[in-house]
């Protein structure tokens, strides 16, 4: 096996790298955690400037697998925000594979420009990683479609130009044939943001659908097809584009503050820092692995699911043994003075129990294991 | 053999190379052939079987890892790697992975025929000169290991048996001094011997967890209980999804500390902060003690799904179980792996050493 990466590699994670610590400043990354909106917009357009999002556009600027898997581990190492550029790019990627001319013209370059980010309509109410049975009614009046209905966890909703919608069209087929994707200008008429503040911080939203009027150049993909649309954008999205380096910075910081205190000669601690730079490692191979294989022309579906377990519960393991190791100062937040690692041992004790949950639960993904895998008989009917 | 090159402007490979993927093809048929596993409990309680390490002779494998002008294979440490899965996956009772590290630093032209048996000391000798429990010591005839400042190999008559023990290996304590010495140098050469051993010894658990894993996926597919397969229980198929990506992980940490092994030494990164590391010497650790935790929880897991079955001497689970245990501990408590490798990834820790006697208070 060989590791390294090409001298292009090398120097595309420099650009990178140099662009995040450019713009990525601690000021920023305060911001982020005060407001809950994990987003920088100079990052999203110093990336756009240097032609790093039309450039990992799945199907447009290459979209290397590899460049992807780069761009996302280093945002994710240095703390900085990556869900939202991750969303715009897979959107940008779903518009690229399934969108029509006229939708790759009006849409893309708004997101690879950094202008425009993107908003996920999938979840509902009554309805999470059962996602095929969605109830938001798209409902046909003329030349034109009529949204109705309610969405959960619409992160950046507030903020984001577009909004990428799962819809049920067709009531009369089973749930996973009935459904269509349409993608909307968030200021169209009709839409409500309401905002769920989380545990960890983060801002996201409860969004409404009321009468809501869209043409036929809403719809992304085929009327009915919507499925197909969500497994394009899965694709995109499984293992690389974030979600599995956030052990990096949580043993970064902890690190250092521990340094600091005079802990780093606690064997205990010492016993945890080796556990996590392994379980890093791990991850990041993995990580690295969902890559190559998406680089060498596959979809690394299950192999996203095995990171993904893996790695989101390696952190919540790391979170919670530096926050006991840290004692009461591990409970002390942002800008408290004496906070262990200025406050990321809390934050990230926080944070950590929604990543075995959003992007596919863990169930979700070692029912995939289970069955695609490992071949064991179906579960559920 | 190809050895991947340094710093190889190719590019990300994570696949085996052709002469691999023939190495593991080759091995996994001769142990299907010649080690099934009646011949590993038939092999126990001494954990050696003689005509199945002469086959292995016959194929060259004892010397497949010593340089070519020597007489051996030329293989590559990545190349062993194969081999050592395969071990893990028949657990073959044959110390091929000590032999192949004691003949790596030691290429005698006896040991790389596989006439001798090598066998390595993991920990340094005692006072006295004693090797406590060498993992091959019941059967090696050639055991190299560290005496005080010197790395030595000692050739001496193998006792043929030793403690009855949990994974029935043939452990037995070795004399550092009575026998033929030969000093292969000073005591630091044997670091790189204990990296190669650590990263082999993690491909053969990494082959243990996978073949664990298949026997409980298997056993779950065919064991019905209220009308159904106990696979199809989530619970069940739960406990099996896990380990997958343990595995995978494993395998891909051992390889790289055998690529990392390959890079000039000035190219070596041990960078906690930014998760960046290519020292094999930290790389074997990891791979060691994650590959370790992959074939613990295989073998629990897999053993735990065989019901009591699994428990049973009769079904096979628990010679893995077993065996995923043994071939890890002959190096020292995990936890003392972990304090070796915190040291290696944070510089070691600065208690303040106690006062030397008479000193002035």
């Amino acid at each position: 096996m060989n590791f390294s990466l090409t001298p292009e590699a090398q120097a595309y994670r420099a650009t990178v790298r140099r662009i995040i610590a450019e713009a990525v400043t601690p000021e920023a990354i305060d911001r982020m955690h005060s407001t809950g909106t994990f987003d920088v917009p100079e990052l999203t357009q110093a990336l756009a400037r240097e032609g790093l999002l039309e450039r990992a556009v799945p199907g447009r600027g290459g979209g290397d697998p590899i460049e992807l898997w780069l761009l996302f581990s280093e945002l994710e190492k240095a703390g900085a925000p990556y869900d939202g550029i991750s969303v715009a790019l897979m959107v940008a990627g779903v518009i690229n594979a399934v969108g029509t001319e006229e939708q790759k013209e009006r849409i893309i370059p708004t997101i690879t420009s950094g202008q425009a980010l993107v908003c996920m309509g999938y979840s509902e109410p009554d309805s999470g990683s059962d996602v095929a049975a969605a109830t938001t009614r798209a409902v046909r009046d003329g030349d034109e479609w009529v949204i109705d209905g309610a969405k959960m966890w619409t992160t950046m909703a507030h903020e984001a130009t577009w909004l990428i919608l799962l819809t049920r069209t067709n009531t009369e087929v089973a749930k996973h044939r009935g459904l269509t994707m349409f993608i909307l200008p968030m200021d169209t008429p009709g839409i409500t943001v309401a905002p769920v503040h989380t545990m960890g911080t983060e801002r996201t939203n409860a969004t409404w659908y009321d009468g809501v009027r869209v043409g036929d150049d809403a719809v992304l993909g085929d009327v009915d097809g919507g499925w197909r649309t969500m497994t394009v954008a899965l694709a995109f999205e499984r293992g690389v584009m974030g979600g599995t380096n956030a052990g990096v910075p949580l043993l970064r910081h902890f690190r250092a503050w521990a340094d600091e205190v005079g802990l780093l000669d606690d064997p205990t601690v010492r016993d945890h820092i080796a556990r996590t730079a392994i379980d890093n490692q791990v991850a990041a191979l993995l990580t690295m692995r969902a890559a190559w294989i998406a680089a060498t022309g596959g979809l690394p579906g299950l192999e996203g699911s095995m990171v993904k377990v893996f790695a989101t519960e390696a952190y919540q393991r790391a979170a919670r043994a530096f926050q006991e190791a840290a004692g009461p100062e591990g409970l002390l937040q942002f800008h408290e003075p004496g906070a262990a690692a200025d406050g990321f041992v809390d934050y990230d004790a926080r944070h950590s129990p929604v990543t075995t949950i959003y992007g596919g639960t863990s169930e979700i993904n070692r029912n995939n294991i289970a069955e695609r895998h490992l071949g064991l008989p179906k579960a559920r009917s | 053999m190809s050895a991947v090159g340094p710093g190889g402007a190719e590019g990300i490979d994570l696949s085996l190379d052709a002469d691999q993927q023939a190495v593991a093809e080759l091995f996994d048929g001769f142990f299907a052939n010649e080690c099934p596993v009646s011949v590993v409990r038939g092999a126990e309680p001494l954990g050696f079987d003689r005509a199945l390490w002469d086959a292995l002779g016959a194929l060259g494998a004892p010397g497949m890892g010593s340089p070519e002008d020597q007489g051996g294979g030329g293989a590559s440490l990545a190349d062993l790697l194969v081999v050592a899965e395969a071990v893990g996956r028949a657990i073959a009772p044959v110390p091929l992975v000590d032999h192949l590290v004691a003949t790596r630093l030691f290429p005698d032209e006896e040991l790389i025929s596989g006439e001798l048996v090598g066998g390595v000391a993991l920990q340094p000798a005692a006072a006295d000169g004693t090797w406590r429990l060498v993992p091959t010591g019941a059967v090696a005839d050639v055991v190299v290991g560290v005496d005080g400042d010197q790395v030595v190999a000692v050739r001496s008559e193998a006792p043929g048996s030793g403690p009855r023990n949990h994974a029935d290996q043939p452990l037995a304590d070795r004399s550092a001094r009575a026998g033929e010495r030969t000093v292969l140098g000073p005591a630091t050469r044997f670091d790189e011997a204990l990296d190669e051993w650590r990263t082999l010894t993690a491909a053969a658990l990494v082959g243990i967890a996978e073949r664990s894993l298949q026997m409980g996926v298997a056993y779950a597919t065919e064991r019905h209980q209220f009308g159904v397969p106990i696979g199809s229980f989530q619970a069940v198929q739960h406990l099996l999804a896990d380990l997958p990506g343990l595995i995978d992980g494993a395998r891909l940490l051992a390889h790289r500390a055998a690529w990392a092994a390959t890079l000039p030494v000035d190219q070596r990164v041990v960078d906690v902060d930014d998760n960046e590391f290519t020292d094999p010497t930290v790389l074997a650790s990891m791979a060691f003690l994650f590959a370790g935790e992959a074939a613990a929880a295989a073998t629990d897991r897999s053993l735990h799904v065989h019901g009591g079955y699994g428990y049973a001497e009769e079904y096979d689970i628990q010679l893995y179980f077993r065996r995923a245990r043994g071939w890890r501990l002959v190096a020292g408590p995990p936890a003392a792996e972990r304090a070796r490798l915190a040291d290696l990834l944070l510089g070691p820790a600065s208690t303040p050493s106690p006062a030397p006697a008479g000193a002035a208070r």
